[in-house]
């Protein structure tokens, strides 16, 4: 426990780097993810294509070397000053468009749960495009995304530690700050990991009660 | 053309669709053009920045750190469906005293991220002692992972079986392990082999994380190679270059996937099972599937 | 469509196989005056015959093996750098090394360079991996509990590059607002932490990659021992300068296994004597980026 009392801050700090990579991430792969998600299917051929390239090409990249392309060789290409924030948003970017190809896979395959004959009903029945995606297809889309969403988050959460090899302070990185301090480091990683597992299954309950909340009878 | 989202498109539609599609591409268009921009001031286009890459010397470095990834891969691969499935068979045993240290085991190694498993093994072990190669500590932190996930596909595939195919066993005179060994699990690998092998090129992406602890994989060897400044630091061509790798590498390995999962469709013992799993390309990630399946309410 | 992705796929395969033909087998630096720096050393000193060192097991190791394994490192120019390409090692404590081996008898083509990170030196010189460690190894209290030191044979101290350009920075206390870079869990760096107010800290796996963002801008210093920055101005001296002085010190030293003191007085006696020959190393590596120094007297 001495581990953690007597070096508050710098954990107040990591536990901060991990959540901004988490949230921020989260949203900018949640908008960029819709976008692409949206463009996957669409009617649009072009847009089909596009979307289709930008999520194989990033899914079969790994995670670090999207973080190593955003961290280490987009700075001398924009003539970027690598200030702590400037390293932060590299970081949020690097995770968030690669988890955006999850983001817009998961809503692909919950649009297309929603069986065909429903829209085509409720077009049938003369509602417009609003009212068929508002009071027909979403909220059943909605029920068979959200669990999937939910994984899609907690492996975010796990892969946030990447940035730990990229100058950003968070939860991975702060055995190297505790070690110049003197501290155990087998001790100081065995925390972390407690954290972690504590998030995750958090995060996994939250899951778990809303597939059960929302189960599709399929 | 008809589906949940559109009808067939009318004449308006259809003038709106082409609007649209030009409108992608000059986006499209526009973000490239900045790159390319971008890359020419900075000098990337310039003949002395791939000087690198005009060397045999180093196209056989590259070989050389992408048989190390391969190798670090092929030993995970072998490890982690050999864990998963030990770990599986405890999880679905009908003694309490297995089936519960199996579920602790698979959801705390879920739990932990890979890379802090890597720290563990490579910067916490030293300090009691045990000193670790980064190849063995990439590979250790790799079979935990990805053996505990590889337990839930195979026991969410072999719960997703009817369960008349493990009744007519039993009828049959065979005993738990009989049952499980010759009619279950066969079944079972058949119908989530395509989520098996996308777990395993998850694996393979996830040998880039031995970088972080010094393990000299394609990475790596993009980072040595892209700041020695006696060649120009090519780091923008040895990024590009070892990133077509990786990506040739995965989609290879997706390749095989999409060929196991076309012969599967076309067996006929497995008709019944395919109808539960889904076509490779609507395989979100294999994570995705297994928590869909383990809503059952005895988990 | 297979037959289409095959076709494509032959394609590929036969444009590299073209490209790879008209590939070089050598290296940048060989049309270069470098293929002098292995055969200089050859002018400097010669390979020792009837040499016999009693009671030193690291040398009962050498001669079983009839050869050298020293431990270095390979990127930093002036003092211990390897060619990406060709595979050539150079620098300070390279010919150092080189001239520790060949004053035990043993010859260039004896000699096996094993690249050890910092973090792993005492336990590759305490496991035997390596018979002696020459590479920026600095003399410590710490260290010694486990391996012992021979020399010291260069004095330098924590130093900070900044590009050509920038008169803005001309010692540690000009830091106020800049951000500097070093090397994950180094001494530098925590010095430059604790002491001393830097507006922010960059940290990568290896020096060469702060020297990169060095040369984009992205960073506005770098700081390590100065002899290693020594190393990359003489090898830009366009890009970069070294600021301001020392603001520390460090000891060299050649790390061995504990209690070898026959190993120890051995090249402590050729460093002691061998003035000249250390002299002409360094004017050949380490003066030509502007830094001086004498060789400085061995610990006892």
């Amino acid at each position: 426990m001495g581990v953690i009392a007597d070096n508050l801050d710098l954990w107040r700090d990591a536990l901060l780097g991990t959540l901004i990579l988490f949230l921020a991430g989260g949203a900018l792969a949640l908008v960029l993810g819709t976008i692409v998600g949206a463009m996957r299917v669409s009617p649009v051929p072009i847009a089909r294509g596009v979307g289709a390239f930008y999520v194989g090409t990033v899914r079969n990249t790994p995670l670090t070397l999207v973080f190593f392309a955003f961290s280490f060789a987009l700075p001398p290409l924009l003539g970027l000053r690598l200030t702590d924030g400037v390293s932060l948003a590299l970081g949020v970017c690097a995770l968030g468009v690669y988890t955006a190809t999850y983001v817009a896979e998961t809503i692909r395959s919950g649009v297309n749960t929603v069986p065909v004959g429903q829209a085509e009903a409720a077009r049938a029945l003369g509602l417009t495009f609003g009212q068929v995606m508002s009071l027909v297809v979403l909220p059943q889309a909605f029920r068979s995304v959200i669990p999937p969403m939910m994984s899609v988050l907690i492996a975010l959460l796990k892969n946030t530690t990447v940035a730990a090899g990229f100058s950003i302070m968070n939860l991975g990185s702060v055995r190297s700050y505790l070690s110049e301090r003197g501290e155990n480091a087998f001790v100081v990683i065995l925390w972390v990991m407690a954290v972690f597992v504590a998030l995750v299954l958090l995060l996994s309950w939250a899951q778990r009660s809303l597939e059960n909340r929302w189960r599709v009878a399929r | 053309m008809s589906s949940v989202l559109y009808d067939v498109p009318g004449p308006r539609a259809v003038l709106r669709h082409r609007v649209l599609g030009v409108v992608t591409v000059l986006v499209v268009l526009a973000i490239v053009a900045f790159l390319v921009w971008r890359l020419a001031a900075t000098g990337q286009f310039a003949a002395q920045k791939w000087e690198a890459f005009t060397y045999t010397s180093v196209w056989a470095q590259v070989g050389l750190a992408m048989l190390r990834t391969l190798a670090a891969f092929a030993a995970a691969a072998v490890g982690a469906l050999v864990l998963g499935f030990v770990l599986a068979l405890g999880r679905m045993s009908a003694h309490a005293w297995i089936r519960w240290p199996a579920t602790v085991v698979i959801e705390v190694l879920r739990a932990i991220p890979v890379l802090v498993l890597m720290f563990l093994l490579y910067y916490g072990l030293p300090v009691v002692g045990i000193r670790m190669e980064p190849y063995w500590a990439v590979v250790i932190a790799l079979v935990a992972y990805n053996g505990s996930v590889l337990a839930e596909v195979v026991r969410a595939g072999v719960e997703s079986l009817p369960r008349g195919q493990s009744e007519a066993g039993y009828a049959l005179g065979l005993r738990k392990t009989g049952v499980m060994r010759l009619i279950l699990l066969p079944q079972a690998v058949r119908a989530m082999m395509p989520v098996i092998i996308a777990q395993l090129v998850v694996t393979l992406k996830d040998t880039a994380l031995g970088y972080i602890i010094t393990y000299q994989e394609l990475l790596w060897y993009a980072k040595y190679l892209g700041t020695q400044s006696s060649i120009g630091s090519p780091i923008i061509p040895a990024t590009i270059v070892v990133g077509a790798i990786y990506i040739g590498l995965c989609l290879l390995l997706s390749l095989v996937a999409t060929l196991v999962e076309r012969r599967l469709r076309r067996s006929g013992r497995v008709a019944a099972v395919a109808a539960a799993a889904q076509p490779t390309q609507e395989v979100t990630d294999t994570e995705l599937l297994a928590t869909q399946r383990t809503g059952s309410p005895d988990r | 469509m297979r037959m289409t992705r095959a076709l494509t796929g032959l394609g590929l395969a036969a444009a590299a196989a073209l490209a790879l033909s008209g590939c070089n087998s050598g290296s940048p630096t060989d049309s270069g005056g470098s293929g002098g720096d292995a055969s200089g050393g050859a002018a400097l000193w010669e390979v020792a015959t009837d040499v016999d060192l009693a009671g030193s097991p690291t040398y009962d190791r050498m001669v079983a093996r009839d050869g050298v394994v020293v431990g270095v490192k390979n990127d930093q120019p002036g003092l211990g750098y390897e060619d990406a390409i060709s595979g050539e090692r150079t620098g300070f404590d390279i010919d150092i090394a080189r001239w520790i081996a060949a004053s035990l008898g043993f010859g260039e083509d004896q000699i096996e360079y094993k690249t050890i990170p910092s973090a792993n030196r005492e336990q590759a010189i305490v496991n035997g991996d390596v018979d002696y460690y020459v590479g920026t190894y600095s003399i410590t209290d710490a260290r010694k509990q486990q391996i012992d030191f021979a020399g010291p044979y260069l004095i330098t101290g924590q130093g900070l590059l900044v590009a050509a350009d920038d008169d803005s920075i001309n010692g540690p206390d000009d830091l106020a607002g800049k951000i500097v870079c070093s090397v994950t869990g180094s001494t530098p760096l925590q010095r430059i932490r604790d002491e001393y107010s830097p507006g922010d800290t960059v940290e990568y796996e290896t020096y060469t990659q702060c020297l990169e963002q060095l040369r984009a801008g992205s960073v506005d210093a770098l700081t390590t021992d100065q002899a290693i920055l020594a190393g990359y101005v003489a090898q830009e001296p366009d890009a970069f300068k070294i600021a301001g002085d020392v603001f520390s010190e460090e000891r060299y030293g050649v790390g061995l296994q504990k209690g070898d003191t026959a190993l120890r007085d051995h090249i402590n006696a050729l460093f002691t004597d061998g003035g000249d020959v250390w002299t002409a190393l360094f004017e050949k590596h380490l003066a030509p980026s502007g830094i001086e120094g004498e060789q400085p007297a061995v610990d006892d």
